[in-house]
């Protein structure tokens, strides 16, 4: 059987989730040049606002078409209000504050987080159950799609198109490509940038949050240390696309996903490499070409134009 | 000012992330009742109470508590109380190093059991032979630990405090792999594991046998246990052809690979061993996880009339948690440091002789007892010398036993 257009498929969805929460990396560096660590928390505690409206909020035995889209609110909710909430009270009272501060806020937010979910949700210590989606999967060929994926599938290029639209055609948007650009000259022209900030940090936990609804169904499961090895592989997704480039992090994430992908089926075919091929080489492949990446397109793979700076 | 108000949240955040950290090591304290008077001993437990194997480390916990009261209740050991102090290694090598020290340190402290997996006993072995403290797993399967790194062509002791009552991978691979190939009749196999110590063992051990019975191995496969997407693995596997799936390695990765195994199309079961066997495998492998199969040591404790006892006392103490796959084998752990303390102490005029531990870890050689899990005694690699293991199936959301037999190589 020729698995090549299934791993390919596997890759992709893979990196679309990794794209998804790039998102947020990449548009609050853009803005502030802060890479913020703890952006893989946000994602985490987007998975468990989603699965507490399904738990606790809505009654038991709700049809997961009714439950889905108010979970995906509630996650979305969840996740706004600890990326504002950490951008107001951990980043902006740090915002002159030399770069290396604000990168240590992030981390220890990023394992405050962690620790806190651990220690007060019900049940948080190992796995818990996420909804899923009945009915088998669907065959296109010989690729198999899960029935979980499909969530995935149609919300990755959904909220794609909903962020492009944002940033390009709205006022808001608008006011963020010219605080990218300079944000003095940002304010001198009117344009009240800490609003702009928060927009940021915002947007990219709202996608987050997709992103951590799209991970419960697929992986059947949501815990609370989801977020670190995630958020790890966004970031270098969004280095990868160019860091600042809304676009090139979605790129980067399903470049990223699809050398995973390849790398696990195909290296170990590869004379002589037969010890390098298997899932758990998959992570060193993937920064291999990041170094690549990086030592022959410093800029990444679409180069920071969100953020270009002057 | 603004400075200072800065330097002060980010002290509070600091403060706050350190004491949330701090409650992992806490909370496992306690249990048994003290009922006053004479020496108190205390046995350490060591096993992850919280995290991924949280479920398998509770029920060791409760198990050795259960067995701490017992002997209180009894005055099993006359003038001496047993009290258990429980820490967490979170299935860390590092964690669990840190905790042998804290053992070492107590000096109340004559036993310890755990830990769960082979990696983290590894870290530990040294610090308890080097204060000659007594450590019972029970659930460490790798050979090394008592057999030394080569055990497959010489067998050397290298640590005489270590003890186990669980059988080892050198049973427990091969025996699975006469059950695949002889009862299942799979004859095509492909083997992941996560390259931890307990996995790799298992998967190299379960191959060896599995192709020396005339099965093919179709493909091998290594797993990250950080990640959670097998696609680009189920795939591979699908394409394999392979009847069977053998997996070295615990439940919290082996779950959500049988269930992606089964979505990507590939109908098979996926055999694993004790580290598999747990409730919570089938929670994370869901419906499509009927079929698969997982060895575990011993005969099943809800089989044996030895441990009718045990699961009756056990549901009568009330503990939350199960005492999933090692609970008769912790049972009986903590119960043979019980008799080894038992022995020095009528040895000694009824009372704890200055160099206790020592003590203890030469009368733990020669103890036997009817256990939870059958009759206890160790060889002199510090190995139980039951051999039983026990095939199981998932049916119906719940293990089901399918064959026990005793390993004959």
């Amino acid at each position: 059987m020729n698995e090549l257009p299934q791993q390919l498929v596997n890759g992709l969805l893979l990196g679309s989730m990794y794209g998804l929460v790039a998102i947020g990396y990449t548009m609050v560096y853009g803005i502030v040049q802060l890479i913020n660590f703890a952006h893989g928390e946000i994602f985490m505690m987007g998975g468990f606002g989603a699965l507490t409206v399904y738990l606790y909020v809505l009654p038991d035995g709700t049809s997961l078409w009714v439950a889905l889209p108010l979970m995906l609110i509630g996650g979305i909710i969840v996740a706004v209000l600890v990326a504002v909430g950490a951008e107001r009270f951990a980043y902006r009272p740090l915002r002159t504050a030399p770069r290396l501060a604000p990168l240590i806020t992030a981390i220890g937010l990023s394992l405050a987080l962690q620790q806190a979910v651990w220690a007060w949700y019900p049940d948080a210590r190992s796995a818990i159950t996420f909804p899923q989606i009945d009915g088998g999967p669907f065959e296109i060929g010989s690729v198999t799609i899960q029935t979980g994926d499909v969530f995935l599938l149609v919300a990755a290029p959904i909220s794609m198109a909903i962020l492009a639209y944002f940033v390009m055609k709205t006022r808001t948007g608008r006011g963020m490509q010219a605080t990218a650009q300079d944000p003095d000259t940002a304010k001198l022209m009117g344009i009240n940038t800490d609003r702009i900030i928060v927009v940021a940090f915002a947007l990219g936990a709202a996608f987050a949050a997709v992103g951590a609804v799209a991970y419960g169904l697929k992986y059947g499961e949501v815990q609370f240390r989801m977020g670190f090895i995630l958020g790890l592989k966004a970031f270098t997704a969004a280095v990868l696309g160019g860091i600042g480039n809304i676009y090139g992090a979605m790129l980067g994430g399903l470049v990223l996903g699809v050398a995973e992908a390849l790398s696990t089926a195909y290296i170990s075919d590869i004379p002589g490499m037969d010890q390098f091929g298997s899932q758990s080489w998959a992570n060193v492949w993937a920064f291999v070409l990041l170094i690549l990446v990086l030592l022959f397109r410093p800029q990444g793979l679409l180069g920071e134009r969100v953020a270009d700076r002057a | 000012m603004r400075q200072r108000s800065l330097i002060a949240m980010t002290a509070a955040l600091a403060a706050g992330a350190l004491t949330l950290t701090a409650c992992g090591s806490r909370d496992g304290d306690g249990g048994s009742d003290s009922n006053g008077g004479g020496t108190t001993v205390v046995i350490g437990i060591d096993a992850p109470l919280t995290g991924d194997l949280s479920a398998l480390g509770l029920g060791i916990k409760n198990s050795v508590d259960l067995a701490a009261k017992t002997a209180n209740k009894e005055k099993y050991v006359e003038g001496v109380t047993f009290k258990v102090e429980a820490l967490d290694d979170q299935a860390q090598p590092s964690a669990g190093q840190q905790n042998a020290t804290k053992f070492v340190a107590n000096k109340d402290v004559l036993g310890v059991v755990g830990p769960l997996n082979s990696s983290v006993a590894e870290s530990m072995q040294k610090v308890f032979d080097d204060a000659k403290l007594v450590q019972v797993s029970p659930a460490n399967t790798n050979p090394a630990l008592t057999q030394g790194p080569d055990w497959q062509t010489s067998k050397a002791r290298p640590y005489k405090s270590y003890f186990r009552t669980a059988t080892t991978d050198a049973i427990q691979g091969p025996f699975a792999a006469q059950y695949v190939y002889n009862d299942a009749k799979k004859k095509k196999v492909f083997v992941i594991d996560d390259k931890k110590t307990y996995g790799a063992g298992l998967a190299a051990t379960f191959s060896e046998e599995f192709e020396k019975l005339g099965g093919k191995v179709v493909g091998t496969e290594h797993i990250d246990p950080e990640t959670k997407d097998f696609s680009a693995v189920a795939t591979k596997v699908k394409s394999s052809g392979a009847d069977v799936v053998y997996y070295g390695g615990e439940y919290p990765q082996a779950g959500p690979l049988s269930k992606q195994i089964k979505a990507a199309g590939a109908k098979i079961p996926l055999v694993g061993g004790d580290g598999i066997y747990s409730a919570d495998f089938i929670k994370l492998a869901g419906a499509s996880g009927t079929g698969d199969l997982a060895t575990s040591v011993g005969a099943p404790v809800e089989d044996l009339p030895s441990a009718k006892e045990f699961v009756a006392n056990y549901e009568a103490a009330g503990y939350k948690e199960a005492y999933e796959a090692y609970g008769g084998y912790s049972y009986d752990s903590a119960w043979a440091i019980i008799e080894a303390v038992k022995q020095v102490v009528e040895g000694n005029n009824g009372e704890l002789p200055d160099d206790a531990r020592a003590k203890v870890t030469e009368a733990m050689q020669g103890v036997t007892f009817d256990g939870v899990t059958g009759k206890v005694s160790f060889d002199e690699f510090g190995d139980a010398t039951n051999k039983q293991l026990t095939v199981y199936s998932v049916e119906n959301g719940a293990w089901k036993a399918a064959k026990s037999g005793t390993y004959e190589g």
